[in-house]
């Protein structure tokens, strides 16, 4: 076992530098998360352990969380995730098909919005949607006869989400956007011309036999990160609505959960024990995309 | 597509015109999209009151610049050099850990702030460079996507040049480097907007004021204006700031992509 360690020092030599800051900066941080699920902590007094304690109050008292939390987690979920990933997907390969500067220049248009967080977003959307006269959406709306009185866009309980899901998606064409476009354009280029010669007709049948076999890592890459980014969502709906939480709760997310008890009430234990919950149900979510698209290795 | 280019373009248009309207444009009603009568008040507004800081701007500005100069370097090489053996050498224990990498980019970054905390603390770096660099240095997503793309290379590649007698050094540096550009290009663009924008660091790390950073800076000066008047087009400005930076690196280098693909040898 040793010589067979030691015969892979460089791999492991490789792979230090990461290893320490990871380990340092990340590892132990989210066992200590962990280790304070399992405790009662205000972030003042010293973490008091109380076992299952917390799990057992998430999962059969906490009204908040399972009547609103879990289900709009849920919601946004279903619809943010694959929709965001089919998007990003065809996004990437229509601008795989554009010549050389315009390319970039589209390109360049999809992937800022996902820059545009915080302060940026607040200042974009707010003057959009705002519920009175004066929005855009809503004067646009009025003007062309479509609506006849101004919709609270990001204010009432119905249209939050709504809301939400829209200027989420928007700003979804990050880093999986553009994986999934390096990764078609890295395909080989003789793979294509192998392909019409054995009878390919169409751009959409060169799609599928060629391009997306050939790009599973990249496919894979853009799911898990799909996955990840709509569970840990949270802020946008409190920054749309300028209210926390967000109006009968309507865009109460589990990340908004987390804050709402980590830094509203202090209760850092049970906060640790949320996310803890969260994690898991990522987990699962990030199993079937594997199960879809990982290699036989993994 | 093109349409559509454009409507996913046109709040980032709005940002730059929001940026030179003068205030009574700002609360304009009905809104105007585009600025009439485009002035830099604005620009003029935010060094007003950027000039009354105790700590120089151009401070700020120089941490931010040489930390995100370093943080890109840094996660790049760290990355790759840890991406290559997970993925093309079958070491024990490969599996674990890159599971366990997958499984640490999908905890909520919230909780773990104080413990965190404790960890800089201990580490004595904190008010120093490194206490903004190692945090933001092991970059999971960054493994993970160089992981996927060094997958792609074919290991008779590899093979043929450690028959030619190249070592795992050589091999990364001239075989398994040029062929990950693309992805490279796409981790360095990540590992930019990672810590161009983090306050965080400088939030819990930093106590003294010069060691802080722009974005930081700048979000002192414009927190909790959703409802607000003043300072509407100071906070339009500092938008523009934060987002300008990321599209210049992102536009060198994704260009930098293109052509390395029109122009390698690989296909």
């Amino acid at each position: 076992m040793w010589s067979r360690l030691w015969s892979f020092r460089v791999s492991y030599l490789f792979m230090a530098p990461f290893f320490i800051c990871f380990a340092l900066f990340i590892v132990i941080p989210i066992l200590a998360a962990v280790g304070l699920s399992f405790t009662y902590y205000n972030g003042i007094e010293p973490p008091r352990f109380i076992g299952w304690s917390n799990f057992q109050y998430l999962i059969a008292q906490d009204l908040l969380f399972l009547k609103y939390a879990l289900p709009n987690t849920f919601k946004f979920a279903v619809i943010v995730g694959p929709g965001g990933y089919a998007a990003a997907f065809l996004l990437a390969w229509l601008i795989s098909r554009l010549r050389g500067s315009l390319r970039k220049w589209v390109a360049l248009a999809m992937y800022t919005p996902s820059l545009t967080v915080g302060i940026a977003m607040t200042i974009i959307w707010l003057p959009l949607l705002s519920g009175d006269r004066i929005g855009y959406l809503n004067s646009f709306l009025l003007k062309i006869g479509f609506i006849d009185i101004p919709k609270l866009w990001v204010t009432s309980p119905e249209l939050l989400m709504n809301s939400m899901i829209v200027v989420t998606l928007w700003s979804s064409m990050g880093v999986g956007f553009l994986a999934m476009l390096a990764g078609i354009l890295n395909v080989d280029t003789t793979l294509y011309e192998a392909g019409k010669i054995d009878g390919i007709k169409n751009n959409l049948q060169e799609l599928w036999f060629i391009t997306i076999p050939s790009m599973k890592p990249q496919m894979l890459f853009g799911a898990v990160m799909a996955i990840v980014t709509t569970f840990k969502t949270g802020s946008i709906g409190v920054e749309l609505s300028g209210q926390n939480p967000t109006p009968e709760y309507a865009g109460h997310l589990i990340v908004n959960h987390i804050n709402d008890y980590g830094f509203i009430r202090f209760e850092m234990g049970y906060a640790a024990t949320i996310s803890v919950f969260l994690l898991i149900l990522m987990y699962f979510a990030n199993k079937l995309s594997w199960g879809l698209f990982g290699s036989k290795e993994e | 597509m093109l349409a559509l280019s454009v409507m996913m373009i046109l709040p980032i248009i709005y940002i730059f015109n929001h940026a030179f309207k003068p205030y009574h444009e700002l609360f304009i009603y009905p809104p105007k999209f585009f600025v009439q009568e485009p002035n830099i008040q604005n620009f003029v507004e935010l060094f007003w009151v950027t000039s009354n800081s105790i700590v120089p701007v151009s401070r700020y500005l120089f941490n931010s610049l040489f930390i995100s100069a370093a943080s890109v370097i840094g996660v790049t090489i760290v990355s790759a050099l840890c991406a290559y053996p997970l993925s093309k050498h079958p070491f024990p224990g490969r599996k674990w850990i890159f599971a366990t990498i997958i499984l640490m980019l999908m905890f909520t970054p919230e909780v773990i702030q104080i413990p965190r905390y404790l960890v800089v603390s201990n580490l004595g770096i904190m008010n120093t460079y490194w206490g903004h660099l190692l945090p933001v240095l092991a970059l999971p997503v960054a493994v993970f996507l160089l992981k996927q793309f060094v997958d792609q290379i074919p290991d008779s590649l590899l093979e043929a040049s450690r028959i030619d007698g190249a070592n795992e050094l050589i091999v990364f540096v001239r075989i398994v480097i040029p062929m990950c550009m693309p992805a490279i290009a796409t981790v360095a663009i990540l590992a930019f907007q990672n810590s161009w924008g983090n306050v965080e660091t400088s939030m819990l790390f930093m106590q003294d004021d010069e060691m802080k950073n722009f974005p930081f800076f700048l979000s002192t000066l414009t927190n909790n204006l959703a409802n607000n008047v003043a300072r509407q087009g100071a906070a339009a400005v500092a938008a523009l700031i934060m987002l300008v930076p990321n599209l210049i690196f992102f536009v060198i280098l994704q260009s930098k992509v293109i052509s390395t693909m029109a122009h390698s040898g690989i296909k």
